[in-house]
């Protein structure tokens, strides 16, 4: 018995500051085995690898608590940096160029949330559709070929306020606009909630759509800031960069304890499981393993983020099943 | 061990983490007989049922069960003694047939092992289902049976398996008066057969129906068990209760003249047609009729869930159009949903959120929410209602219902309502919550608010309400003041109605 309630404490303590614990133990864990490691450079240099991927994983955060993924989110990174140097290159106007990267973000994001909305898609065949739609798009529009001509841009990818450089200013930026967003307002309640029971969103009054779209809005503009900063940091717009990009940020989104089945996680969580797999793979590339091996490593290690997210659920009273006997058919214009 | 039961537990405790679920509890079956498990909700019925059909294998106490010690490691050692369980909500494979169904996991095979005897599985499905004078096909899918039909599946499951024990936690619950009739027949037959069953239910009169004897649990303590023919309602109640529950309704007060609600001619094809009712101030309407009368369908609609096809509804006298229940409760209108998991509130979010969650324009009215004053409402109104919870933080999913059903109360209740529909209010939630929750709906209505109230339970609606609409097949088909309202006047309603229609 005795072992069993020490057994119960550590699974709450897991739960409350799991993802914490993990990260520290990975960090001294790095720091003894190379020395290396815990220079500033290189702790810098984690943070600055992590940002394009982790400002995605802001607005996964929201859609994946909400119960909504976004699979488009990579390539529509990549459309955004495009055009944005297209602009950039054509007018010669930083602003105009940042600005149509982040709406182009948001249009995508907003055409994801209206199609979901309207024709009852599935967000994950939705967005997988518009993830190749964005890509077509993106081949026609560079014919293939990286835009070049972006100097002017250099600073917001590789300029420094203070010690710490830009990109990282951003990305924590985002974070606290989200982690502001999901904790004290209307939105992040409403998030939330849909996540654990839209039916009863519904039945209180709130319009749903408006608010599923809204949220792949502001998800969107978090796409849109990472394809103009990613395009900063290449110095180009660059076509072929950014695929695969949202597979990295539901990794960080699932590491960080956000829960699949939605109205769980917390953008804290995220940053934090962003930063542990960003430092797995600096840590790798320290000790010369190849990137095929980090791989394998990614891989199994969202596997055991989500076998400990299942364990440590497992203990707690879930809500009485519902059961769907009756197919509801909710009127909701 | 005495030959005359098929199963006695003895001693039975069970710990959680922090919580005593089962306290040296005693419990007998006799062979052959119908035994009622009662008690309210958290008093250790399902704990115990659990442990005996082998889902928890941890407790301390004994277990005998045909003259012989058992300890079940899992569920199916329990199923292959004997002991099998038909649960509350039945999750068959939709897809699947009645036959397909039945033997899922110890399917019949042919000689070459391997492949299924699909022919053997048929007909040894539809011998059982001949047995229990079942006129349908073991070809059938689930999906196309009703809930009672899946339900005798279910029982049919039990008997090819050989169970000699059937335990059943609340059959009743969603089916409607005729089904549950055809249930006690099938009962009757099994208990001819010697088969016993346990029957949890929260329905006493059903327990006086069918039940030979009975065992009452509260707070995880065994209180006593007695034959049927020795006890009463009332009894059993105090047992269940730990005190005197006397008028478990209170009086109403007259309502007051004004008129709040008026509904012309509403309709919606193929559920409900030519719906007309008014609905004054403080006054309590309850709607009567059997499950599938579309009395749900109705204030669905009036509460924007469901879409109309026709008819107008007037909130003062001014007409309204609803198409989305943010009209609804913009207007004044609020709705306790018939499920309340799903309609109801978001289980794994906190009482606050869940109250928050409807009332953002009070809250929110700039996206910014104001946390204290969400704090100050919550715990206003839910001390005000008696919720239980270790703080207002609580996940609504670990309440009891009767506290899940006052969160979803108190929800509607902070706000400026004028009409607040309650379809089944009570549902699953046990005696002493239902008698708080009678008590508000008087006080509500005593205070001007317009009540329409839903129930499967015909004395609640007797008792609780003002006037009685009567409905059959999508429409009403009468009406009865408090006073000539009685079991068998609805009844009789609904029965003429059937016969005009």
């Amino acid at each position: 018995m005795k072992m069993k309630s020490m057994n119960i404490s550590a699974i709450q303590i897991y739960r409350k500051y799991g993802i914490f614990l993990i990260f520290i133990t990975l960090f001294i864990a790095s720091a003894l085995i190379n020395k290396n490691f815990l220079k500033p450079q290189n702790l810098m240099n984690i943070l600055k690898q992590i940002s394009v991927v982790t400002i995605i994983a802001c607005g996964e955060t929201l859609l994946i608590v909400s119960g909504l993924i976004d699979l488009s989110a990579g390539l529509t990174c990549t459309l955004a940096g495009c055009l944005s140097a297209g602009v950039l290159v054509s007018t010669g106007n930083v602003f105009l160029a940042v600005t149509v990267g982040i709406l182009v973000g948001m249009v995508v994001g907003w055409t994801n949330g209206f199609l979901i909305t309207r024709y009852k898609i599935e967000a994950f065949i939705a967005t997988l559709a518009m993830m190749n739609i964005v890509k077509g798009i993106t081949q026609v529009y560079t014919g293939g070929t990286a835009i070049n001509g972006v100097e002017k841009i250099r600073w917001l990818g590789q300029g420094y306020i203070g010690i710490i450089p830009v990109p990282v200013v951003l990305m924590l930026l985002c974070v606290v606009i989200v982690f502001v967003l999901m904790r004290y307002t209307k939105i992040g309640l409403y998030t939330y909630a849909i996540g654990g029971n839209e039916n009863s969103v519904i039945a209180s009054g709130v319009n749903v759509k408006r608010t599923k779209r809204l949220i792949f809005s502001i998800s969107g503009a978090m796409v849109g800031i990472a394809g103009v900063l990613l395009m900063s940091r290449m110095m180009s717009g660059q076509p072929s960069v950014g695929e695969g990009y949202e597979f990295d940020a539901i990794t960080a989104v699932i590491v960080g304890g956000t829960s699949f089945s939605g109205g769980v996680g917390t953008v804290t969580g995220t940053l934090i499981g962003s930063i542990i797999v960003g430092m797995i793979n600096n840590i790798l590339n320290l000790l010369n393993v190849s990137t095929q091996y980090q791989l394998i490593v990614k891989g199994v290690l969202i596997a055991g983020a989500v076998i400990l997210d299942v364990k440590t659920k497992s203990g707690r009273v879930m809500v009485a099943p519902t059961h769907n006997t009756k197919k509801s058919s909710i009127n909701e214009s | 061990m005495n030959a005359e039961n098929i199963v006695e537990l003895k001693g039975i405790t069970k710990r959680f983490p922090g919580v005593l679920a089962l306290d040296n509890v005693n419990f007998e079956v006799k062979k052959g007989s119908v035994h009622a498990l009662i008690g309210e909700n958290g008093a250790g019925k399902s704990t115990l049922m659990k442990i005996l059909s082998g889902a928890y294998v941890e407790y301390e106490g004994n277990i005998v069960f045909c003259g012989k010690e058992i300890h079940f490691n899992n569920e199916k050692e329990a199923l292959d003694s004997g002991i099998a369980i038909v649960p509350q909500e039945i999750n068959p494979i939709s897809e699947l047939t009645i036959a397909e169904n039945v033997y899922i996991g110890r399917e019949p095979q042919k000689k070459l092992k391997g492949f299924i005897d699909k022919r053997k599985r048929l007909k040894d499905t539809q011998e059982f289902m001949d047995r229990l004078g079942l006129g349908y096909d073991a070809n059938k899918k689930m999906a196309d049976l009703s809930v009672a039909q899946k339900q005798m599946v279910e029982i049919i499951k039990a008997i090819s398996r050989n169970a000699k024990l059937i335990i059943m936690d609340e059959p009743t619950s969603a089916l409607t008066a005729a089904e549950t009739e055809h249930l006690f027949y099938q009962i009757n037959r099994l208990r001819e057969d010697d088969i016993s069953i346990i029957f949890i239910s929260h329905k006493l009169d059903e327990v006086f129906t069918i039940c030979d004897e009975a065992t009452v649990l509260r707070d995880g303590q065994y209180i006593g068990s007695c034959p049927i023919s020795e006890t009463d309602v009332d009894t059993l109640i105090s047992m269940m209760v730990g005190r005197e529950v006397k008028d478990i309704f209170p009086k109403l007060s007259k309502p007051q003249g004004e008129e709040v609600l008026r509904v012309e001619h509403l309709e919606s094809a193929g559920k409900f047609h030519d719906i007309n009712f008014t609905l004054k101030k403080g006054e309590i309407l309850g709607f009567a009729g059997l499950m599938g009368s579309g009395r749900s369908e109705i204030v669905r609609s009036i509460f924007g869930l469901d879409s109309i096809t026709g008819g107008s509804i007037f909130l003062s006298g001014q007409e309204i159009a609803i198409g989305h229940p943010k009209d609804a409760i913009h207007q004044g209108i609020a709705m306790v949903t018939e499920d309340r998991a799903v309609y109801g509130f978001v289980g794994i979010r906190s009482i606050k959120d869940n109250i928050a969650l409807p009332n953002c324009d009070r809250f929110a009215p700039y996206q910014w929410i104001r946390r204290k004053e969400v704090a100050a409402a919550t715990d206003q109104i839910c001390t005000k209602l008696k919720v239980k919870a270790e703080n207002w933080d609580s996940y609504v999913g670990t309440l009891s219902g009767g506290n899940q059903q006052k969160v979803v109360l108190a929800k509607w209740l902070i706000r400026d309502i004028k009409v607040l529909i309650l379809d089944e209010p009570t549902r699953g939630i046990d005696v002493g919550a239902k008698q708080e929750i009678y008590r508000l709906i008087a006080d509500l209505a005593a205070s001007g608010m317009a009540v329409i109230l839903i129930s499967s339970e015909l004395p609640e609606v007797l008792s609780m309400s003002h006037r009685i609409k009567v409905l059959t097949n999508g429409s009403f088909v009468g009406d009865l003041d408090q006073n000539e309202a009685t079991q068998d006047a609805v009844m009789k309603k609904i029965v003429e109605g059937r016969n005009v229609q």
